[in-house]
């Protein structure tokens, strides 16, 4: 069984039928890219992997060890719990908060204390607090953010806000990890410096990631197979050499040759 | 036990003792006299008031407009017990049942009308709260309009300020817990939070349980200081009190709603003077407060004790 398999999703909000009969899978292990022109539903389809939209029809299944379920139309926060976790096109983060606040929260799901020791403060909260800021602090180090957990989120670089919604996204555990764009906004630079550092985490945390992106290179850099959305429909999938030589993928993002129309 | 306690309470717990002795020397040398005693006891209840409603509205981002009907629960379940059993340990009793009531309440309105957000969530408290109200004016056991006469008294300072310093140090330690973390990350950004794995809808109905709870303490409080009850006591205007007393402090910070709950009990005191301007300059006091200072006096900082002696916190201790 792959690890996420996509079968028939579909979603229409009124007429429109954003993300239609979409098949997917993802092995375990994989590092997957989806790509399409704006508008061609990649976030629409993000949103319903993780349970912020109800499909219209379809299902998800998720395999994680051999335990399978389907998980479409749950609650964001149920998916979460079961492997899925996930970044923002537009930066989602807890803007007022410190980086580290950021960080511990996506931590709460695996806290170990009580609503009643929370109260009190007793033993078992601050062995766990304790725990939870060695957590954090560890994965804030990856991205180099360690001497920055005391600031707010708000105040952070572009870069590394970013940066920093991949670490608060690490910290819920995941099995498969969703990312809207990654590089949006960064200079290639970063971009490449983003690259390995997403291969990177794939080896570390033993992680299958799923990720939308605009930047070519990256994506024909780290990705092993990739999906084409167009108007909602998967029109395309394989290598990325083969979705280079695509003859409908390059119709879909340069228009149809004009000889042929 | 060095472990037990952060610096940060240690010295909280110093200062709410200070003010315990103080106070109480005060009293006792009748400096503070029957008649400040009762502001004295107003204080102390909105503070606990206000220090539940800001964990709803400051800290889990939910604008909550039904306040004063929590109070009127605790009120009247304190009211009734206290009255059947004149002892301490009725009054005691009669303010847990109070307070638990008020929750089981929370818990009962909170799970409808959380489901909406912003002002039409405020709508939807301040008709629950309207619902309570009349709810007690047409009930017998409640004594319907005339309300309740004669409920014997037992709050006195070292009570008020056992539940008052009780309020201010358990909510404190919820805000600095996971679980309050959870609350916040809902202010912040809902989507977010829900999708990094917090159940956002049972944290808000916790938040506010927990904020009917401590407004139960408070309407029990209310009711043993001041003899009678009657249900206009626990209208709209009440619920406002407390808002203003929360966005006037700092939505998010709990000594912010201290210090706005003492500052208006002391500014309402001494209006008396002035009869029938007292309204007037009152209300213009606040419309300056929030011109100059619109995220209220402390914003969602807290005061810091440890900054203010000197003492020098580890780096990482201050979060804890």
């Amino acid at each position: 069984m792959p690890l996420l398999s996509v079968e028939k999703l579909t979603k229409s909000f009124g007429g429109l039928t954003a993300v239609s009969n979409v098949n997917m899978e993802i092995q375990e292990g994989e590092l997957v890219g989806l790509i399409g022109p704006n508008g061609a539903g990649k976030t629409t389809l993000f949103n319903l992997l993780t349970g912020v939209y109800e499909p219209t029809k379809g299902t998800v299944t998720l395999d994680i060890k051999g335990h399978s379920r389907e998980i479409q139309g749950r609650k964001p926060y149920n998916i979460t719990k079961e492997g899925v976790a996930r970044t923002f096109q537009n930066i989602r983060l807890f803007k007022d908060l410190t980086v580290l606040d950021n960080v511990r929260i996506a931590m709460h799901q695996n806290i170990r204390y009580q609503m009643f020791e929370a109260f009190f403060h007793t033993f078992g909260y601050h062995k766990e607090e304790k725990r939870l800021i060695e957590e954090a602090e560890s994965l804030l180090e990856i991205f180099n953010l360690t001497h920055k957990k005391m600031e707010l989120a708000k105040n952070l670089p572009y870069g590394e806000q970013r940066h920093l919604e991949i670490a608060r996204a690490l910290a819920t555990k995941p099995s498969l990890l969703l990312l809207d764009e990654p590089a949006a906004g960064m200079n290639p630079n970063e971009t490449a410096e983003l690259t390995d550092t997403i291969a990177w985490l794939r080896e570390k945390f033993n992680l299958s990631i799923l990720l939308i992106e605009h930047d070519m290179s990256l994506v024909m850099k780290v990705c092993e197979r990739i999906y084409v959305l167009d108007y909602g429909m998967m029109i395309a999938n394989g290598t990325p050499e083969e979705i280079r030589s695509n003859k409908r993928v390059i119709e879909a993002y340069l228009g149809e040759d004009v000889n042929n129309a | 036990m060095k472990k037990m306690l952060s610096k940060n309470t240690f010295i909280t717990l110093i200062c709410l003792g200070v003010s315990f002795g103080l106070i109480q020397l005060l009293i006792s040398q009748n400096i503070i006299n029957a008649y400040y005693q009762v502001t004295l006891a107003l204080i102390c209840i909105n503070i606990i008031m206000a220090v539940g409603l800001n964990l709803v509205t400051g800290f889990t981002g939910q604008f909550s407009l039904g306040h004063a009907g929590f109070m009127s629960i605790g009120a009247y379940t304190c009211a009734i017990v206290t009255t059947s059993m004149p002892t301490t340990t009725g009054f005691l009793l009669g303010t847990f049942a109070g307070a638990i009531m008020a929750a089981i309440f929370g818990i009962l309105i909170g799970i409808p009308t959380l489901r909406l957000r912003g002002d039409y969530l405020a709508i939807a408290t301040l008709g629950m709260a309207e619902i309570i109200r009349i709810i007690f004016l047409n009930m017998k056991i409640t004594g319907g309009a005339a309300g309740l006469n004669g409920i014997p008294k037992f709050t006195n300072w070292p009570w008020l300020w056992f539940f008052t310093a009780g309020t201010i140090l358990l909510v404190n330690n919820f805000i600095h817990s996971s679980h309050g973390r959870a609350c916040i990350s809902i202010r912040e950004d809902e989507i977010a939070a829900e999708s990094m794995g917090i159940n956002t809808t049972k944290y808000k109905v916790m938040a506010f349980a927990i904020g009917a709870f401590f407004a139960g303490i408070g309407g029990a409080l209310y009711a043993s200081t001041f003899f009678i009850l009657k249900p206009n006591m626990f209208g709209f205007l009440k619920s406002i009190d407390i808002l203003v007393i929360v966005v006037l402090g700092g939505m998010g910070s709990i000594t912010g709603s201290v210090i706005a709950a003492i500052l208006l009990a002391v500014l309402t005191t001494y209006l008396q003077a002035f009869t029938a301007l007292r309204m007037i300059i009152y209300a213009a006091l606040l419309v300056v407060v929030m011109i100059f200072r619109p995220q209220g006096l402390m914003a969602s900082k807290e005061l810091d004790f440890t900054k203010f002696f000197r003492i020098k916190t580890k780096d990482g201790e201050k979060v804890e």
